[in-house]
């Protein structure tokens, strides 16, 4: 097979921005899901995070406050599935579809007067000297700052769930509401900051595609990114390595599908548009047939309501 | 302070009285919203709730919710019975797409064929046939490879999409539609159509169905074991197994059953509201449905209601757009406000609001 | 027996004063179904851009209503049928999908006329509409042979249809005879709208050595990562000039208008008739953008001269001699491509590498 005109250190960078807003989002809900709590208003939250991102954008002319407000929009809403969820104790899958469908509508109600406008720029971060350096520079060191800050969060997330205490607590909010009420520990705290920390990572990742990838606003620009940044989350098991893993296998595959395509490589369309999927799907039964290690790793409280009662 | 106290048994009042106060509400809610965009708020709401029941076109209007509801509450029963297991399958969008592609396939091998009797029952075979098929991929992989459910049946959702369109461009292309996408029109071929049964009504046979599947839906859970052992099993695996339920054999029948009845919905659309196999076919039933499942509090009866009511919001909506120019994100909106109030009010159900003593002491 | 019950239902609610269809005493009521929301920036914009200038043309003498994000199947017959129930005189339906649910509600209320546009099907009450988008394509394509330093031009297609292939054919033969060494690279994107998809397409076109990107999806996404890479591109449905001059140097864009008043005009008057309409650039259904001063003179001159030809007929952008993929001929030398041919298209004319997925 003659892969002639694909250039591997383009792929790699052109995967690396496809794969973000999914990334993020992703790490957010591995958070949240982490602490019990099943979100499925990602798609909501996304959608959110992008249009109140590009009119804080537009408006102010700076990228970073457009970000800024796409985090703290998103993570709003997310708080408003916290409320509903935590406190009035409402159906989490359901409470997370509604929001979704809320988001949806909001966001092309917030959006009306922005479309067709053209974004302030988000310049790449060169990092000095490295962006210099041949082949790796441009691919790795050469990137909008949001790839860079998404794989801090994979290291971050990591470590804070494995070596702090409030990670601790977190993880076991997430085992077993009950012992950790019993122990002291604030349930309903500790999952509405999980909830708003999701909620805000994934307004990050909608931004992401409103500011930097896309860069403009169109109603239902987030075309079912936030299921893929659930599904990821499921792929990777609820461990932060893997959930980078799957996103950056989904992105890539889905990039690759398009350069076979521009290179024109015999290969039928239908099976290259459907390869994202199946590739995940393949690539996660090969891992998850090791019986004694699946799904040891998933919250065992996800999406149960808990009521401290007495 | 005020606190919740659990109620020793839910409350039937309350059971009744909180979709009434959530309606109201969302009604007060949503009004402020039209209000907002410079809409008759009285307006826009007696035209989403008053006039597709009792309005001056309700004779049209009665039958199209029927049309809407049939396949959201086909849907949603099968995917009650594994959401009550404990089995997650968030992918019956794909099944839908997938028995109406089989139906239909059956429909056009047929094709000219005027034999009804034959042609009409083997494509509804096909159809649960290919829902169940397409639910038994999820459901093999979790049982032989542990692969997590979810997610195989979620993806699989967006294959099944790539899957219509190459139908509607390839396979499946009317030959008589000069080059353009879409398969014949199922409508136009009697022996394959699922025309209304009372003209005018909107009552088909996948509204039938719905029916059937409410009541079986009733008997299977509250006189079946397999209902016994579908609430054991959602409650307490342990206990689940201790009983001697087989796990595996329980999951590939809660997704079997949702999978084919979720086909059985394809399929009755396909040949009958939408009539042909199209790119854009599935408008997401199969989503939806999942809310209208716990909208229903995953039970027969609820669901049939839920079903009505959402129904009742998609129609009403489109009306409210059409007649009164109000954006169609606005009823999005209006949707999402309605089941939020409907989930988080139905807390009154469980609960008791008390004030606490401590905090007045 | 429905089909009288309703129609009987219709008749009945015309002669109410308070839905005064008929044509005299009060508005004519035009009604538009959209297929997408109207903040697409494309397609649907453009159609809900003809409605706004049907208000403004008409003022009180029509009111006009639509409803969004209409899926095609039951739910397009429902707004259809809601809509004539509530006297609209003229109703458009602007998606290709809505063609059968079209002719089902027109057989329904006689006396409604129904505009379906990009379909064949036609009846006494419904007549189909359509532009040539292709020969608008001609002219992307002259620019885009004479623009090119790589000599690869790229296209960002949506599905396999006939309307998408002909733009495919028409760009690769006019940027051929603009630069004989032009290769054309397609990726189909199988949706019509998905933003982050189409720029990830767009870059994979660069990425592969392509530095003109013509697209036929509905967003500004791929123009974007053409203005990252420094590469040209073209509007696509409506102008997309926020990206002027560079990269988009010039653009197609879909006017409706003319003939929505037109129809709604024929509608007062009570001359309206089941007419089948493909107008091009000629009655204006079809622009040209400006071309902007990143391209140079003399080709811009071309392009422009290219444009007014195909507009006052004088030249066809599918003119002979032309053959087929395979190397059968298909138009002989002067001969010129029939409606019927053109209308479903699905083969790849000569020099065109790669296989149409079906």
């Amino acid at each position: 097979m003659d892969l002639g005109s694909i250039n591997p250190d383009l792929l790699v960078a052109a995967l690396l921005l496809a794969s973000t807003p999914i990334l993020l989002s992703a790490m957010g809900e591995l958070v949240v899901e982490k602490s019990g709590v099943l979100n499925l208003g990602v798609e909501g939250m996304m959608i959110v995070g992008a249009v109140a991102g590009f009119i804080a954008a537009v408006e102010s002319g700076s990228p970073a406050l457009g970000f800024l407000a796409a985090a703290a929009a998103a993570a709003a809403l997310a708080l408003l599935f916290g409320v509903l969820t935590q406190v009035l104790l409402s159906n989490q899958v359901a409470t997370g579809l509604g929001l979704t469908l809320f988001g949806l509508g909001i966001s092309s109600l917030m959006g009306q007067g922005y479309v067709g406008i053209r974004p302030p720029a988000s310049p790449r971060l060169e990092l000095p000297v490295l962006s210099d350096l041949p082949i790796l520079g441009p691919v790795l060191f050469s990137q909008h700052a949001l790839v860079y800050l998404s794989l801090a969060l994979v290291v971050g997330v990591w470590w804070y769930l494995r070596s702090t205490r409030s990670g601790l607590v977190l993880r076991a909010v997430g085992e077993s509401h009950e012992a950790a009420h019993a122990l002291g520990y604030s349930v309903l705290g500790t999952r509405l900051a999980a909830i708003a920390f999701g909620g805000a990572l994934a307004g990050l990742g909608g931004a992401c595609l409103s500011l930097v990838i896309v860069p403009q606003w169109t109603e239902g620009m987030t075309a079912g990114r936030g299921w893929i940044a659930l599904a990821i989350v499921v792929f990777g098991s609820w461990r932060a390595w893997r959930v980078l893993l799957g996103a950056y296998l989904f992105g890539g595959v889905s990039v690759l599908q398009l350069n076979l395509q521009a290179a024109g490589i015999a290969i039928p369309v239908e099976l290259l548009s459907m390869s994202p999927y199946l590739i995940t799907i393949l690539v996660l039964v090969i891992i998850s047939s090791d019986k004694r290690r699946a799904q040891a790793n998933a919250p065992n409280s996800l999406g149960r309501t808990f009521h401290a009662s007495g | 302070m005020i606190r919740l106290e659990r109620r020793p048994a839910p409350s039937r009042a309350w059971a009744w009285a909180t979709p009434l106060l959530a309606v109201l509400a969302t009604m007060v809610a949503g009004g402020l919203l039209f209000a907002f965009l410079g809409k008759d708020p009285l307006l826009v709401i007696r035209t989403i709730f008053w006039d597709p029941v009792l309005g001056e076109f309700a004779f049209y209007y009665r039958g199209q919710l029927l049309v809407k509801a049939g396949p959201l509450v086909l849907i949603a029963i099968g995917l009650s019975l594994g959401f009550r297991a404990g089995v997650w399958n968030i992918g019956a969008e794909g099944q839908y797409i997938m028995g109406a592609i089989c139906g239909a396939a059956v429909g056009l091998a047929f094709y000219p064929l005027e034999a009804r009797w034959l042609v009409f029952p083997m494509m509804v075979l096909a159809g649960g046939l290919g829902g169940f098929l397409w639910a038994m991929i999820p459901g093999i992989l979790r049982t032989r490879f542990n692969t997590n459910e979810i997610l195989v049946s979620l993806l699989l959702v967006y294959v099944a999409e790539q899957i219509l369109a190459w139908m509607a461009l390839g396979p499946l292309r009317s030959p008589d539609g000069s080059g353009f996408p879409g398969s014949r029109n199922l409508r136009h071929y009697d022996a394959a159509a699922n025309h209304e049964l009372i003209a005018g009504s909107g009552m088909h046979w996948g509204v039938v169905a719905a029916f059937i599947a409410v009541i079986l839906g009733h008997v299977l859970l509250s006189r079946h074991i397999l209902g016994f052992n579908i609430r054991l099993a959602g409650a307490s695996p342990r206990a689940a197994r201790f009983a001697g339920v087989n796990p595996g054999l329980l999951v590939l029948t809660c997704l079997g059953m949702s999978g084919a009845l979720a086909g059985f919905a394809g399929l009755f659309e396909v040949a009958g509201p939408a009539g042909q196999i199209n790119i854009d076919f599935n408008v997401g039933y199969g989503f939806t449905a999942i809310i209208v499942a716990f909208l229903g509090r995953l039970h027969p009866v609820g669901i049939l209601l839920a079903g009505f009511l959402m129904a009742l919001t998609y129609i009403g909506g489109e009306a409210a757009q059409a007649t009164l120019g109000v954006p169609a994100a606005a009823i999005q909106v209006f949707q999402g406000l309605l089941l939020f109030f409907l989930l988080a009010l139905d807390v009154l159900t469980n609960y008791r609001i008390r004030i606490d003593a401590r905090a007045r002491a | 027996m429905k089909i009288t019950l309703l129609a009987a239902a219709a008749a009945m609610s015309m002669g109410l004063p308070a839905f005064g269809g008929s044509h005299g005493d009060g508005p004519v009521k035009a009604g538009f179904v959209y297929v997408g929301p109207i903040g697409d920036g494309g397609w649907t914009y453009e159609h809900h851009q003809g409605l706004l200038a049907v208000q403004e043309h008409f003022g009180d003498k029509v009111e006009t209503v639509y409803q969004e994000n209409v899926p095609e199947g039951a739910d397009a017959e429902r707004a259809m049928t809601q809509m004539a129930l509530q006297g609209a005189d003229i109703i458009f339906t602007t998606s290709f999908g809505y063609m059968d649910p079209t002719i089902n509600v027109a057989a329904k209320f006689p006396d409604v006329k129904f505009e379906h546009a990009t379909g064949y099907k036609r009846a006494d009450n419904v007549s189909t509409y359509s532009a040539r988008f292709y020969e608008g394509r001609a002219v992307q394509g002259h620019i885009a042979g004479k623009m090119t330093k790589t000599n690869k031009i790229g296209y960002i297609a949506s599905f396999p249809i006939p309307e998408v292939i002909r733009g495919i054919n028409s760009t690769y033969i006019h940027a051929k005879k603009a630069n004989p060494d032009v290769e054309l690279s397609v990726i189909w994107v199988y949706t019509w709208f998905d933003p982050p998809k189409e720029a990830d397409a767009a870059k994979a076109l660069i990425d592969n050595g392509v530095d003109v990107v013509l697209q036929h999806t509905d967003s500004t996404a791929p123009q974007a990562a053409a203005a990252e890479a420094g590469v040209i591109s073209f509007g696509q449905a409506s102008d997309m000039s926020e990206y002027a001059p560079l990269p988009r140097v010039s653009s197609i864009i879909d006017n409706w208008a003319p003939y929505y008043i037109a129809r709604v005009q024929a509608v007062m008057d009570g001359t309206w008739e089941s007419v089948d309409t493909w107008d091009g650039i000629g009655p204006g259904m079809v622009e040209i953008g400006e071309i902007t001063e990143a391209v140079p003179a003399d080709v811009k001159a071309e392009a422009e001269a290219m444009r007014d030809a195909l507009g006052s007929g004088e030249y066809h952008a599918f003119t002979g001699p032309l053959n087929k993929q395979d190397g059968s001929p298909w138009l002989a030398e002067g001969e010129t491509a029939d409606d019927g041919t053109l209308v479903g298209m699905n083969f790849y004319v000569e020099g065109i590498t790669g296989e149409i997925p079906n």
